[in-house]
């Protein structure tokens, strides 16, 4: 039996269960309305409305490559089959133009469109349940204030039972506990926003918890550590793999700025995340950086790595030919050596500050991670040019180095320069990794 | 190798005139291409300065013909349009054709390939030199037959006549006949029986580069030749302090490690070797940094606060008024050539002979530069032009020769080629300088501009050779030569100045230019000058007069005009576009109209585009663009589409993302991650050329018509779409994106 | 010594294995289609197939080529008997300079061979990777169809 055939049985079976509670799947259509005049919101309530869109993350889901903002079309790849994300400008046809205020909180809180057609998790509603009424409506008034585009989104390409929306009422029904949030008194108010937001619009959990075979956050293994669109979510707080522990000011620095110098480089799916916090209001994304951070570290090792700055005399000078002398290896050393020396170190080893210089490895999580996903994900296809920022790039290894290449490459830099012991079955990875590696950079529309 | 040819004595022409371009084009003392002298001899374009007609054309026994340009190609078509020019007068099929461009050894001197100056300077001399030497071959087959000259006809390298009258190139040239002086005017081909010019030729280079045959100097293989890197200082002015570079020397493959003050270079035999070697040297090297670079995020204020020399550059009227309709600053950073191919250049010192290939702009300048350099007679100094990548100005082309000439000068009778590191060109090329103009203007009760002034503050646009000064290496030496006074071009042509005074007819008016002798980053000539940014700051301000007086902007512009051919291609443009009648666009959509006389001398152009903007990222996309464009006579018209496609691309470019980044010691652009330029996914999704042909008149270039429109049409579409005037560039997403935040914001066409 | 198969000949070569692929190029094979631009995968001017994919040769060392197939410029046809890809950008006119040009066709190879009839969108995300700095971008994209056009005409005249 395949995991497909697993998954669909067992939803079937939820199903069943479910089915008793056909009453509590019946949702009614709420009446369309005009769409609102975008003159009418107030700007103060539009621009925090902005704020909170950017926390929550919507339009990187709700962008299709090289499509308008917010005009929905992405494919969204689940375990199940394909979700397409939905238009959420204000267009009356194929957008949200009709939706009140009621619908649109509905929706984010019930997973439950307009017509009383229950959503797919993949629209994370177990956490946007939390959002209280004002920043409910003030992210309804920055909505409705979009450009209306015309964009409908393709249908679903999801197997039976799952695209009967109906059962989707069981499954809310065994996972889905909505609940509003209430304030810890025992903290403070900064910590309090801070779980708010991550715990809410962010949905951090969304990717940094792990799922069970049915597609629920586990809750009893909260940021343990997920898997999003090939790439490891890494666990956060006590379970991180990081090398150096996180601090709090390393976490508000990383989610502001995309990177941290003793970890690197948001990429992957996190890098969308951190393209729209760095527009969002920094004392939100303090205050969860302060509520991540006490979710606990690891005791490691409090390697203190001097940071400099770009001006301080004595490093290697830029313009002088900043990529690094490499001695060559001496013979007879591991043949991953040979392939680092040769093929990162130039950038790797730069001395490059961040965020446009290689990270040293030795700092990188993605090599003392319990898996090599994410260090495949970027050896093969790299980082591509983001088209007009100023950002770092990096090749992709996919069409230069064979399986057997990456395959001493990675457990060079694992045991080597991570110290840690060799990923158990690599070449496994290896040869999942490639067949997974992503078609060719196509347009984005991100920034 | 001295093969200089010198200035002869005015000489009275007698040809018979049947047409003729202008011939005193220099009446002012320098341009770009520094060699405006006044006019020497009244002879068309650069026969000026060197008359002889041998000096540009050369017959063969074998009826095939060897033109001579002291202009290069720099991807601009130069080679493909010269010999259309010449195979037209000639009379002979292009096949039989050789161009030699720019080498101090052979060809004559013409100074810089530059300003769109080529065609102009250089097409005008062979058309008229080859029109005289073909002119030459029937006279002297007329003299051998008797036959009249009127009787003999010239097609196909044959001259022929009645009764069977047939007589090739080949066999009516000798030694001597073409080696006079040409005359003032000539018997040039009517453009009604073109059958090479005004045809969409295709390019002589272009197979060879695409297949893979040698093609550039950086393809460049002499055996036995080694390859050799420098080591540039961390910031302006550096010096170096120590180096122990035992350990580099004694590197396999290492031949030798050049230091002269702070000038640093190695030798290697392999170019990889010799890469390792530079990286090996650069981490152990140890400066004393003095720079002070500004705070770049007040670069404009940078600038304006520095001294300045100034000229009024126009004064009619009263321009002064008691309020002024628009009254802004408008300003540009400093932006990077940044050629794809980084500079290279190849030398060689034989006993006391220098030569150097360089993809150089000035042949003849370097020359000179570098024989003083190193203080040796001119004539001992060869320098030969190969192609590089496309520079647009003055990218490290010049500085690299300098660089490969002190490694060869320091290993005689072996040839050393030294290429740019990315790092190098990014941070070294001499960037086209950042600007402002400040612009106050005002409307009359009759909604026409009633005043206008306009400043304009920049360092100079030309620093290049000539003064050895001006090449890093000479001021890196241990006895450095300073870099000399920089340079104000003065009008017509101008420098930051140029496009300063409006083609508009404006009753009241006056232009400033405030000269800055210093400079905050090093900067020199780049594509269009200052004509970018006086070109965007006036069809902004043009854009935003028009919206106040709620005038069209397109009939705005063409009631401000008296001359004919600025209005041909604004309606050209106009109307091919659809602009009259244009839909109105969903949001996001803007339309935007830019106009320019390329130094109000040379070439036309007008484009009108539209754009979207995603509200929510600010990305800016051009949707479609078209554009009108009046070159005079045109040579190839494929030649000019592609030069003003090109001009079009890269100003969105420029305009859209690009601006040099620093901070308070080094340049921190060093790279295309830190310097991003346009990719694919911002390339226009279409582009319309029309050429307003203009048969018989004379030549201007093409290459820098477009970039000031593109600006300004980018600039008003971003206007029309989100409500609001952009002053300074880039437009970038981050300075788009909250603006289009804000609830409520006019919508386009409303 | 590095055994290379290179535009369909086997080549043994000297340079140390930790020599960049462009290097052993231009240096030792006397091949000149793959320029050096950036020598950081930034650009493209590198470009080259190996084992029909496009690579940065600029960042591949030879020791990670040992009996593999390289393709630059040259192997896709010569200045007599240009290439179809080479014939339509030389039809188009794709050039200023030229410079970058050798990688655009590289790219555009191993496009077509994947997907012989690209649309618009899927041009230009695979050709993202390479810069122009002339602007014959509008050219590039209109070769690359001239290009797909005349290779499914030659696929279509021998099937
Ligand atoms: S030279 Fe290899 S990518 Fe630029
Ligand atoms: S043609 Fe010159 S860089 Fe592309």
């Amino acid at each position: 039996m395949t995991i497909k055939r697993i998954v669909t049985t067992a939803f079937i079976l939820a199903c069943g269960a479910g089915s008793a509670a056909l009453i509590y799947a019946w949702q009614p259509a709420l009446p369309p309305i005009a769409p609102p005049s975008p003159t009418g919101f107030d700007a103060s309530e539009v621009r925090y409305g902005a704020d909170l869109a950017l926390i929550g993350d919507c339009r990187t889901c709700h962008t299709a490559p090289g499509g308008r903002t917010f005009a929905g079309g992405l494919a969204m790849p689940t375990p199940f089959g394909t979700i397409y994300s939905t238009n959420i400008t204000p267009d009356a046809r194929t957008g949200i133009g009709q939706w009140s205020l009621e619908a649109f909180t509905r929706a984010m809180r019930e997973g439950v469109d307009r017509e009383g057609r229950h959503l797919y998790p993949a629209f994370p509603y177990d956490h946007f349940s939390l959002t209280t009424d004002v920043d409910m409506k003030a992210l309804y008034a920055f909505l409705m204030t979009r450009d209306p585009i015309v964009a409908e989104a393709p249908a679903n390409d999801l197997p039976f039972p799952i695209n009967v929306r109906l059962v989707l009422a069981g499954w809310k029904l065994l996972f889905f506990h909505p609940a509003r949030y209430t304030t810890d008194p025992t903290h403070d108010d900064i910590w309090n926003r801070g779980r708010y937001l991550v715990e809410g619009l962010a949905h951090c959990g969304a990717c940094h918890t792990p799922r069970n075979f049915m597609g629920a956050e586990t809750r009893s293994e909260d940021y343990a550590g997920g898997e999003v669109e090939g790439w490891s979510a890494f666990p956060l707080g006590r379970l991180s793999p990081a090398p150096i522990p996180w601090t709090e000011d390393a976490l508000n620095h990383y989610l502001r700025e995309g990177w941290q110098a003793h970890h690197g480089v948001a990429l992957g799916p996190m890098r969308p995340v951190v393209e729209n916090l760095a527009e969002a209001p920094a004392q939100d994304v303090a205050a969860m950086a302060h509520y991540l951070a006490s979710l606990g570290a690891t005791a490691g090792p409090s390697v203190q790595i001097p940071t400099v700055s770009p001006d301080a005399s004595g490093q290697r000078p830029q313009s002088a030919g900043w990529q690094a002398a490499i001695s060559t290896p001496a013979a007879g050393g591991p043949i991953g050596r040979a392939i680092f020396s040769a093929a990162c170190a130039s950038c790797h080893l730069s001395e490059r500050p961040l965020p446009l210089g290689g990270v040293d490895l030795a700092l990188s999580t993605s090599l003392s991670a319990s898996t090599p996903q994410n260090l495949l994900d970027i050896v093969l296809n790299g980082v591509p040019a983001s088209d007009g920022n100023p950002a770092l790039i990096m090749p992709g290894f996919a069409g230069s180095m064979t399986n057997a290449t990456l395959a001493s490459l990675l457990t060079f830099l694992r045991v080597e320069v991570a110290g840690k012991s060799a990923w158990p079955d690599l070449p496994a990875a290896v040869a999942a990794a490639r067949k997974a590696a992503s078609p060719p950079i196509h347009v984005r529309a991100t920034r | 190798m001295r093969h200089d040819i010198s200035r002869r004595a005015v000489l009275q022409g007698t040809g018979a005139l049947i047409l003729s371009f202008a011939l005193t084009r220099r009446a002012f003392a320098l341009t770009e291409t520094g060699v405006g002298d006044t006019s020497v001899h009244r002879l068309p374009g650069d026969l000026d300065s060197t008359p002889m007609l041998d000096a540009w054309i050369r017959i063969d026994p074998d009826d095939s013909a060897t033109i001579f340009t002291g202009k290069a190609e720099l991807g601009q078509g130069i080679k493909t349009a010269l010999l259309q020019v010449a195979a037209e007068e000639l009379k002979l099929p292009l096949t039989r054709l050789t161009l030699v461009t720019a080498d101090t050894g052979r060809t004559p001197n013409e100074g810089y390939t530059a300003a769109s100056h080529s065609v102009q300077d250089s097409g005008t001399a062979i058309r008229n030199a080859a029109a005289q030497v073909r002119e030459i071959l029937i006279g002297e087959a007329s003299r051998r037959t008797g036959a009249g000259a009127d009787e003999l006809v010239a097609r196909d390298g044959v001259v022929t006549g009645p009764g069977g009258l047939r007589l090739s190139y080949g066999e009516l040239v000798s030694p001597q006949l073409l080696h006079v002086e040409a005359q003032p005017t000539s018997n040039l081909t009517d453009p009604k029986d073109f059958t090479v010019m005004d045809k969409p030729v295709p390019r002589v280079d272009i197979p060879a580069k695409l297949t893979g045959v040698a093609s550039y100097v950086q393809d460049m293989r002499v055996p036995g030749m080694l390859h050799g890197r420098v080591v540039r200082p961390p910031s302006y002015g550096a010096r170096l302090v120590s180096i122990d570079a035992t350990s580099v020397e004694g590197m396999t493959g290492v031949v030798k490690v050049v230091k002269d003050g702070s000038f640093l270079g190695v030798i290697a035999e392999k170019e990889w070797t010799a890469i390792q070697a530079m990286r090996q040297l650069a981490a152990l090297a140890k400066w004393n940094e003095t720079a002070e670079l500004p705070d770049e995020s007040r670069l404009a204020e940078a600038l304006m606060a520095l001294p300045t020399q100034d000229t009024v550059i126009l004064d009619v009227g009263k321009p002064d008024a008691a309020q002024y309709d628009v009254d802004a600053s408008f300003s540009r950073p400093y932006l990077a050539h940044g050629s794809i191919g980084p500079s290279c250049a190849v030398a060689r010192m034989d006993s006391d002979t220098l030569t150097v290939w360089t993809h150089t702009q000035g042949v003849f300048p370097l020359r000179n530069a570098l024989a003083e350099l190193f203080a040796m007679p001119r004539e001992n100094v060869r320098c030969i032009q190969v192609e590089g990548a496309g520079c647009y100005g003055q990218n490290g082309a010049d500085d690299v020769g300098a660089d490969v000439a002190m490694l060869a000068r320091a290993l005689p009778g072996r040839t050393v080629r030294v290429q740019w590191m990315r790092e190098q060109e990014h941070a070294w090329e001499p960037f086209g300088p950042g600007m402002v103009v400040h612009l106050q203007t005002a409307l009359g009760a009759d909604g026409m501009i009633s005043t206008w002034r306009q400043e304009v503050w920049s360092q100079s646009h030309m620093m290049r050779p000539g003064p050895p000064g001006t090449l890093l290496a000479a001021r890196e030496k241990a006895d450095p030569f300073p870099p000399p006074p920089p340079v104000d071009l003065p009008m017509p042509e101008g420098g930051g100045d140029r496009n300063a005074i409006p083609l508009y007819v404006l009753p009241n008016a006056r232009a400033v230019n405030h000269f800055l002798p210093e400079m905050l980053l090093r900067g020199s000539s780049m594509r269009s000058l200052g004509g970018y940014l006086n070109v965007f700051a006036i069809e902004s301000t043009m854009d935003d007069l028009a919206r106040l007086s709620k005038q069209d902007p397109v009939a705005f512009r063409l009631r401000h005009l008296a001359d004919e051919r600025a209005k041909a291609v604004i309606i050209t443009a106009a109307e091919r576009f659809g602009w009259d009648g244009r839909p109105k666009l969903p949001a996001g959509g803007g339309y935007g109209f830019g106009f320019a006389r390329y130094k109000n001398l040379e070439a036309w152009c007008a484009v009108a585009l539209e754009i979207s903007i995603d509200q929510d990222t600010g990305r800016t996309i051009v949707e479609r663009a078209t554009a009108a464009v009046d070159t005079g006579q045109v040579v190839n018209p494929d030649g000019v589409r592609n030069q003003i496609e090109g001009g079009i691309v890269q100003a969105t470019s420029w305009t859209l993302f690009e601006g040099v980044r620093f901070d308070r010691r080094r340049i921190t652009s060093i790279d295309w991650a830190a310097y991003p330029i346009l990719r694919f996914a911002h390339v226009p999704r279409a582009i319309d050329v029309h050429i307003v042909d203009r048969p018989g008149l004379p030549f201007l270039g093409a290459g820098e018509a477009a970039q000031g429109p593109t600006g300004a049409a980018i600039a008003n579409a971003v206007r029309d779409a989100t409500g609001q005037r952009l002053h300074a560039l880039p437009l970038d997403a981050a300075k788009i994106r909250p603006q289009n935040l804000l609830a409520g914001r006019p919508r386009a066409g409303t | 010594m590095t055994h290379l198969i290179v535009n369909g000949e086997l080549r043994t070569v000297s340079s140390d294995p930790d020599t960049p692929l462009l290097y052993v190029l231009r240096d030792e094979l006397e091949l000149n289609g793959a320029k050096f631009g950036c020598g950081l995968g930034q650009c493209g001017a590198c470009t080259v197939l190996i084992d029909g994919q496009p690579v940065f040769s600029c960042l591949t060392p030879l020791l990670l080529l040992e009996g593999r197939e390289v393709r630059t410029l040259e192997g896709l046809g010569t200045l007599e008997n240009p290439g179809p890809v080479q014939a339509a950008f030389i039809a188009e006119q794709a050039a200023q300079c030229g410079y970058c040009i050798a990688g655009m066709i590289m790219r555009t190879q191993a496009l077509l061979e994947r997907s012989p009839n690209p649309d618009d969108d899927e041009i230009r995300g695979a050709l993202e990777p390479q810069l122009c700095r002339c602007g014959t971008h509008m050219r590039i994209i209109r070769a690359v169809k001239h290009a797909a056009r005349s290779l499914s005409a030659a696929a279509e005249a021998t099937k």
